[in-house]
């Protein structure tokens, strides 16, 4: 059984006029133990969505409509708030992408630390300092016990990082979803971070949902990506697979328009128009107006997610 | 490539921002911005400056422009020096030279149409006839793509990418021979910066713009540069032809920064350099080199004297006493970064 498994996710955002702005539409994603999920896309794409809809911290006034998310077996959407909250932070950990406003200004980051093992374990207050300064040297402060005493603005910014990190281990969860949490640091940081991440896993056996803009930063990091598209997942293999042999046209395209080191090229490959808003999604598949073999038939209704080869699904009717 | 006189000149360019002491204002300390550094841009190239968070490359942007005043050191344009000049002088100068910035949000002024703003630039020098500069206005809106209808509307009705191409005609409508762009395809989406990435170059091909292409992304960098100046604690460390320093990088922070560029190849795992320790204040660098706290290869000499950049064969200029600029094949060099 998987450790996660979402399907038929949707989630809407009420509009002025009355009617339903369709964040997300009929996600499937499914992930195993220990294993790292990245998910990809741009600007409002859903793919952050998703994430807070795993963690029921979807911001009002958006609302899930339809679909399941199993985790460890436990329907996630029928969970009591109470149970929910007992499981979020314990059993699945959080690292977003700003850990300045990730932590309190005013209080030590031993302090935080220590908050979020007493939140779930029956500890002393002894006892959590104890284990908050043991996570702040697992993940890499170096003098732990003196830097426990300091407020997050005496520290750098991929410190402030991985006191976020301690704290989302704390309890040592089954799954880690991190939305972006390299993207604010410089590039020698995100690759400390990322190594911290993967060392973590392996210790520790999580699974990981790591949520990137950045090709670069999954390819190096997920066992399994998803690409996702205007509120839609528009294509899902292993990592090798993907990258090897893209077959979306949109995932075709955007590893085109991406400079990679090494290979310099004269011009880039540009996907025309832009990203559309929530608002303004074409009904078809909703990538076809920027789509360079886009047909007719695109526009009548929107393309399943179909495996084309086995385990390597793609929503496309082209593909 | 001209051997003629450098579009821009940059000679021991210094700037320290104070740290104001209390309430009488005696400064106790300085921030040691950009700390003595010299470059060139020749006319039609484009330098890529790279470098971390807090290393000074955007205020060594703006010191090029005279947009901050420089503690020490000088900038030439066109062979003039901008530091003697009067203001009515830079002023008449700054038509020539233009910046686009990283935040297509917070630099447009949002109770301005698109033509205001991109007129603006026309107006403060006077530039033609109202009617003209309106025609000025759309031909520079179709030069980066936009449609002649968005001179009317207000910026918030553009989405990131269109915004940061309003900030491109801004920059444009004095016709600049010179062009600093500081992290201007940074806030935008893969999809997105790859249009404004080939714009600027398009644009650059067709009139000849001098580029200094700031950013934090040497995947960005190295796509559009011609040479690259690696910058770390208010210093070039390495500059260079791209080739050279991108295949064959020499100083160790170059090399770090290199390695730590994802890369879109899974299973190909490559070695990383990673740096031990944080970036040093900029209040108080390390004496000698200022990499040397973080540097694996640092000999004693790196922590007494700071190393100049030094020239070596190709164009390509080290500052680091171990790995000089020798560019010689089968030169003594560290391993290749593997990937």
């Amino acid at each position: 059984m998987a450790l996660l498994e979402i399907s038929g996710l949707r989630l809407v955002f009420p509009t002025p006029d009355g009617g339903d702005a369709v964040a997300l539409d009929g996600i499937d994603l499914a992930l195993d133990r220990g294993r790292t999920l990245g998910l990809v896309g741009e600007s409002g794409c859903g793919k952050s969505m998703t994430a807070l809809a795993v963690m029921r911290l979807v911001p009002p006034p958006g609302r899930i409509t339809a679909g399941r998310i199993l985790f460890d077996g436990r329907d996630l959407l029928a969970l009591p708030e109470r149970e929910m909250r007992a499981l979020r932070g314990a059993r699945i950990g959080m690292v977003f992408q700003e850990p300045t406003t990730a932590l309190n200004p005013v209080l030590t980051v031993g302090s935080q630390v220590a908050e979020a093992v007493v939140l779930h374990r029956p500890v002393s207050k002894r006892e959590a300092w104890e284990r908050a300064t043991a996570l702040l040297a697992e993940v890499g402060i170096p003098d732990p016990a003196r830097r426990a005493r300091d407020y997050p603005h005496q520290l750098s910014g991929g410190m402030r990082q991985r006191v976020v990190i301690a704290m989302a281990i704390a309890c040592g969860p089954q799954l880690l979803v991190a939305d972006e949490p390299t993207t604010a640091l410089d590039v020698t940081i995100q690759a400390e971070i990322l190594d911290l991440l993967r060392a973590l896993r392996e210790r520790h056996g999580m699974a990981m949902v790591l949520i990137s803009h950045d090709l670069g930063v999954v390819a190096e990091q997920a066992d399994e990506v998803a690409i996702m598209y205007a509120g839609r997942i528009v294509e899902r293999a292993a990592v090798v697979a993907l990258f090897a042999r893209p077959r979306h046209p949109y995932t075709q395209a955007l590893l085109r328009s991406m400079p990679m080191l090494g290979r310099h090229r004269e011009r880039l490959e540009t996907i025309p128009g832009q990203v559309p808003s929530l608002t303004a999604r074409l009904p078809g598949c909703a990538f076809r107006d920027r789509c360079a073999v886009a047909e007719e038939a695109c526009g009548l209704r929107p393309p399943a997610l179909v495996e084309v080869t086995p385990a390597h699904w793609v929503a496309c009717i082209r593909a | 490539m001209s051997t003629a006189v450098p579009l821009v000149e940059v000679r021991d360019l210094v700037k320290h921002f104070p740290l104001g002491g209390g309430l009488f204002g005696r400064a106790a300390a300085a921030v040691r911005a950009v700390d003595g550094v010299s470059f060139t841009i020749r006319a039609g190239e484009t330098l890529g400056l790279v470098g971390e968070s807090g290393c000074g490359k955007s205020t060594l942007g703006r010191l090029v422009l005279r947009l901050v005043e420089p503690t020490a050191g000088d900038v030439r344009f066109g062979g003039r020096s901008l530091l003697g000049l009067a203001a009515g002088e830079l002023r008449a100068l700054r038509r020539r030279m233009q910046i686009v910035f990283q935040d297509p949000y917070g630099s447009l002024n949002p109770r301005m149409r698109v033509a205001g703003i991109v007129g603006e630039g026309l107006a403060i020098h006077r530039l033609g006839t109202r009617a003209q500069r309106a025609a000025r206005v759309r031909e520079l809106l179709h030069l980066v793509g936009l449609p002649a209808e968005a001179a009317e509307r207000y910026p918030h009705e553009f989405s990131g990418g269109q915004r940061q191409r309003i900030g491109i005609a801004r920059a444009l409508a004095v016709e600049p021979s010179f062009i600093v762009a500081d992290e201007a395809v940074s806030a935008l989406d893969v999809s997105i910066q790859a249009q404004i990435l080939n714009l600027l170059r398009d644009l650059q091909g067709r009139l000849g713009l001098t580029l200094l292409f700031i950013s934090h992304d040497l995947r960005v960098v190295e796509h559009l540069s011609d040479r690259v100046a690696i910058m770390y604690l208010g210093r070039i460390v390495e500059i260079g032809p791209r080739e050279r320093v991108y295949a064959d990088p020499r100083h160790p922070y170059t090399r770090a920064l290199l390695s730590a560029v994802p890369v879109v190849d899974p299973g190909a795992r490559h070695e990383r350099t990673i740096l031990p320790g944080e970036l040093p204040s900029p209040l108080a660098p390390p004496p000698g080199c200022p990499f040397h706290p973080r540097c694996r290869y640092a000999e004693p000499a790196c922590r007494q004297v700071q190393p100049v950049l030094q020239q070596g064969r190709s164009g390509r200029a080290v500052a680091c006493h171990v790995f000089p600029a020798d560019d010689a094949p089968g030169g003594t060099g560290p391993p290749a970064v593997q990937r």
